[in-house]
């Protein structure tokens, strides 16, 4: 046999070992599609932040919950991917077309990063899988400065004068930013919105008295209000969250009223929910609806939620998509207001 | 001492042979992340924390700050052979560390490693110890103008007048500084110098630049010389160690400096790599061998390891009382907590003592097994040096390529890794200092955005960097610290009767 | 990286550059990257707005410094009377430098076609029979156990994904 013969049987070889693969995978595609879809190998859940912040948290949760009750056969791996405010995490879920193994957690910037920075993605690029929860703001100030009230606060902000009052929050344009934009929206007052890197600084600063107030997550301040550091002037939902076990000063998280009936009309909560790369089936859209249910239904899951106080709306299918757009707009037109918009 | 009998309380939780065997555990698993450049600790935790989940908290966090420990010594390892920091806090240790090893004397520069690394942390241990509440009241008074004083600080101290030309010292800063901004600005949230470019957005990591300036480039250069680190087999000698720890006590004015700045910088919180560098730059600027450094001097290697492994452990100490990470592990331990229901925070040390005195109990504990498992392995790192270039060469190309990939999970930051290869075997060639190009590039990022911060607080307005006698000390001794040279020569001039006696310890 | 060769006669001890020519070319790769920097900057804002400084306004002074620093050094180079022309780089250095990076560009390039484990198995593979001449039996341990333990550190034991090719695709990972 000269060599290039050899080299052309082996080429064939290929060839129709390539085939045989294929037929192989169709098989098995076909034989399990009677069945319910499966991972086949490691997921990959990627979180479009940096290690340690919320979504990270919850992600890290998730897998631990998966594993420790063996929700799924095949392992979860979590990938941070943090470049562009969290756009190169989109873009790689977004980009990966009919990959299954591949999963997203969310947070604002979803929305608000291809708004701030023009980077292209929408939720639009990626399969809605499940909304997991929503995350809480809550207004808080040091304990010791003098505002009870909501309405004590946005009146000394008033007559305090524009940018007198200093709001701290976690990064540029995003949630934080967008709720104070929209506090002075409504209000008619400015503040000076410092940005910091993470939830746990900006909590920390406002203890020290470097800010006047933040709208952080429960969870990020709830030990500095058991310590009678700080204190929740309002929650930014429709309802008061639903947990009336006492925190701090015999109070409890129910106790706290919300931004609207206190007079100040601003509403937000943050998206925590799932996507998939975009052209996956709905067998496999199916399968983990399945498992975040599962993972709603475990002890950790829902002591987790009660620790950081959140909002625990599940939806998925259309429902989901629903909100989706209309939390697009909601952000769209905040940002518009205030002037984010990338030029 | 109330102190000391919750302490003892806590080293009777770790008397569970299963939190010895975590202990053991965490430490050996460390020491492996702390070797793989990429790989840090932040990573290794996050990796192993959902593993934690079916562990008490105890004995999970127990685990986890073992390997944070761990990963602290093993940083340590790859710079002194190869001039490839393992973590971000080890890149001052390969200045002295790796012209060690390249005259044969890899053992001693791991043990003092080390040996320093293992006082940093004991100091800040007894720190955390009696002091803890104190020093959380004295982290809060930290706003955005503090933060700024501190990282000026740590570049005023470390830069200096250095042998190469001040134009190329200027050049290789700014370039530091320019790809730090690369990405998006934190603080307004637009994108900077990305031209439309995904790869871009992620910026340039300082750990990418790092491999490959120090470790690709120093490959580079030594293929060049033929060395092929012939010559370089270490003698190896089981009592290398001993011989080491019998020189070592010369060096405690370093030591102490360290660990001081150390603790500083781990509670303010500027990090373990700003310590470890502010570190480095002062011992150079006041040890009597300060001339000789980056050629070989152990002190070199003592003063970035007592500060980096002192700020690492004491940037715990804000994340357990004010939920503020002092570091990017701890940060991710601060999440571990959050899962396990503990809450960080004032109340942490009241509500939860088992918890942390178990902790602090673990950080005595953790840091003397981490002490014997490094040092048992010396003899065994440094004959890794005895293998033959064309074996070790292609492995620690691969290793430096899957540390680079593993930052940020990045193809492309690869081939950046091989870019910054050649750059740095280019400008070490021409003396461009890669000190301060590295300096620039992680304090570029946090500086920039701390000045804005505090820009923003006060309106535009620079005298906040006055404001208070805190930030106002702190700004003083940093400008003090850049014009040292000027004011040393003045000092010098003003005292012409002690000419007898010059001020050789000033330069 | 070095486009100059001296065509003349061939020895190891020629010079592949000289320090002055790689001076120039530095110092103005800084200068172009400064010029890049400035321009962005200016995009995006180099002011000083009423609440401090906009986004581009350090990297611009940072651009300017680069800029008139690299400068300097490029007219300091252009304009001594006594060029540094030694050698930079001998043409038998710059063959071992080459000997080693080129196959670490081939390398990186196998990664993204084969992913990383078979690209180091192949690397360290041809390293050590090109350079260092080693038998077969030498370098098959060598060349096959140190991928397969990265594969078993980071695929299975510490779960993070590395690149990836078609073999472990076929093999389910």
């Amino acid at each position: 046999m000269t060599a290039l013969e050899s080299l052309k049987s082996s080429a064939k070889a290929a060839a129709i070992t390539c085939l045989s693969f294929t037929a192989i995978a169709t098989t098995t595609l076909t034989s399990s599609a009677a069945l319910a879809w499966e991972p086949t190998k490691s997921v990959e859940f990627i979180v479009p932040a940096g290690t340690g912040g919320g979504a990270d948290q919850m992600a890290r949760m998730i897998q631990g919950i998966i594993q420790k009750n063996n929700l799924m056969k095949q392992p979860v791996v979590v990938i941070n991917k943090s470049g562009g405010a969290g756009a190169e995490g989109f873009l790689d879920v977004s980009g990966s077309n009919r990959n299954p193994h591949k999963i997203i957690i969310t947070l604002s910037n979803l929305f608000t990063t291809p708004m701030a920075t023009g980077v292209p993605f929408s939720w639009k690029d990626m399969t809605p899988v499940a909304m997991l929860a929503l995350d809480n703001f809550i207004l808080w100030v040091n304990s010791e400065s003098a505002y009870k009230s909501p309405k004590e606060f946005v009146d000394a902000a008033k007559t305090g004068g524009a940018n007198s009052f200093k709001m701290g929050g976690t990064g540029s344009k995003q949630e934080d930013q967008i709720v104070t934009a929209a506090i002075e929206q409504t209000t008619g007052t400015t503040f000076t919105y410092i940005p910091y890197k993470g939830g746990g600084d900006v909590a920390a600063q406002l203890v020290g008295n470097h800010i006047t107030a933040s709208v952080n997550n429960p969870i990020e301040a709830v030990a500095q209000w058991r310590a009678g550091a700080l204190r929740p002037l309002c929650v930014f939902d429709s309802q008061r969250i639903q947990l009336k076990e006492p925190i701090a000063e015999g109070k409890s998280w129910n106790d706290v009223p919300t931004c609207k009936e206190s007079g100040l009309d601003v509403e937000y909560t943050m998206l925590r929910g799932i996507f998939m790369s975009p052209g996956v089936t709905a067998d496999q859209t199916k399968f983990y609806v399945e498992l975040f249910q599962k993972v709603r239904e475990t002890d950790d899951w829902k002591d987790f939620m009660a620790k950081g106080a959140f909002n625990t709306t599940f939806k998925a299918g259309d429902e989901y998509k629903t909100w989706l757009a209309q939390a697009e707009t909601t952000h769209r037109s905040l940002m518009e207001k205030a002037g984010f918009l990338a030029k | 001492m109330e102190s000391l009998v919750n302490l003892m309380h806590g080293f009777g939780v770790l008397a569970d042979p299963m939190n010895i065997v975590y202990m053991f555990v965490g430490i050996t698993l460390g020491v492996l992340i702390g070797v793989l450049p990429g790989l840090g600790g932040a990573n290794g935790v996050a990796i192993l924390l959902p593993l934690t989940f079916s562990m008490s908290p105890t004995s999970a966090i127990i685990m986890l700050s073992c390997i944070y420990w761990g990963a602290l010594f093993g940083g340590a390892i790859t710079s002194v052979l190869f001039n490839i920091p393992g973590e971000p806090w080890s890149v001052a240790t390969t200045f002295d560390g790796h012209p060690m090893a390249q005259q044969g004397r890899a053992g001693e520069a791991l043990t003092a490693a080390f040996t320093s690394s293992f006082l940093g942390a004991f100091v800040a241990v007894v720190l955390i110890t009696f002091l803890a509440p104190l020093i959380a009241k004295f982290a809060l008074k930290f706003g955005p103008a503090e933060f700024f004083a501190v990282q000026l600080l740590t570049f005023c101290s470390f830069v200096g007048m250095g042998k190469e030309s001040p134009f190329k010292v200027l050049t290789a800063m700014m370039l530091g500084f320019a790809l730090a901004a690369v990405g998006l600005d934190t603080v307004t949230g637009q994108l900077r110098m990305t031209f439309g470019s995904v790869e871009l957005l992620r910026g340039f990591d300082f750990l990418i630049a790092v491999i490959g300036l120090f470790g690709i480039g120093e490959i580079l250069l030594t293929m060049e010389e033929g060395l092929a680190f012939k010559g370089k087999s270490a003698k190896i000698n089981s009592k290398v160690v001993l011989e080491t720890w019998k020189q070592l006590p010369r060096y405690w004015a370093t030591a102490v400096r360290g660990a001081i700045v150390g603790c500083w910088m781990g509670i303010t919180p500027g990090g373990a790599t700003p310590a470890s560098f502010m570190s480095y730059g002062l011992a150079k600027r006041f040890s009597k061998n300060g001339a000789k450094f980056g050629t070989g001097e152990m002190e070199g290697v003592v003063a970035p390891e007592t500060a980096a492994h002192a700020a690492g452990t004491s940037a715990l100490l804000p994340m357990l009382t004010l939920g503020i990470p002092g570091s990017p592990t701890a940060a991710v331990l601060l999440g571990g907590l959050l899962i396990w229901g503990l809450q960080p925070g004032p109340l942490l040390f009241v509500e939860q003592k088992e918890f942390v005195w178990g902790l602090i109990a673990s950080m005595y504990l953790g840091n003397v097994v981490g002490l014997i498992v490094v040092l048992t392995t010396v003899p065994l790192f440094a004959s890794i040096l005895r293998i033959p270039f064309s074996i070790i060469a292609p492995i620690i190309i691969v290793i430096c390529a899957v540390g680079a990939y593993t930052v940020h999970n990045a193809f492309m930051d690869i081939a950046v890794m091989l870019v910054f290869g050649v750059l740095g075997y280019i400008f070490k060639k021409l003396s461009y200092p890669l000190a301060p190009l590295v300096l620039a590039l992680v304090l570029g990022d946090m500086a920039e955005s701390s000045f804005r911060q505090a820009m923003l607080l006060s309106q535009g307005d620079l005298s906040i960097f006055w404001s208070n006698p805190l930030v106002g000390t702190i700004v003083t001794l940093a400008l003090t610290m850049l014009f040292w040279p000027v004011i040393s020569l003045a000092i010098t001039r003003l005292r012409p009767r002690q000419a007898t006696k010059p001020a050789v310890s000033l330069k | 990286m070095i486009s100059k060769k001296s065509s003349h006669r061939k020895s190891d001890e020629d010079a592949v550059a000289t320090h002055h020519t790689m001076e120039i070319a530095v110092a103005l790769m800084f200068a172009a990257v400064a010029v890049v920097v400035m321009v962005d900057s200016n995009r995006v804002g180099n002011g000083w707005a009423s609440d401090g400084p906009e986004a581009g306004y350090f990297p611009f002074y940072v651009g300017v410094i680069m800029f008139i620093s690299s400068g300097v050094i490029l007219l300091t180079n252009i304009l001594s009377k006594t060029p540094n022309t030694s050698t930079f780089v001998e043409r038998g250095q710059f063959t071992l430098v080459l000997k080693v990076l080129i196959p670490t560009i081939v390398f990186v390039g196998l990664i993204w076609v084969l992913g990383i484990y078979l690209a180091a198995a192949i690397f360290i593979a041809f390293f050590m029979a090109w350079l260092g001449k080693y038998p077969i039996k030498t370098i098959l341990p060598i060349a096959i156990l140190i991928p397969l333990a990265l594969f078993m550190m980071f695929e299975i034991w510490f779960l993070v994904p590395l690149p990836k090719g078609p073999i472990e695709t076929m093999l389910g990972y």
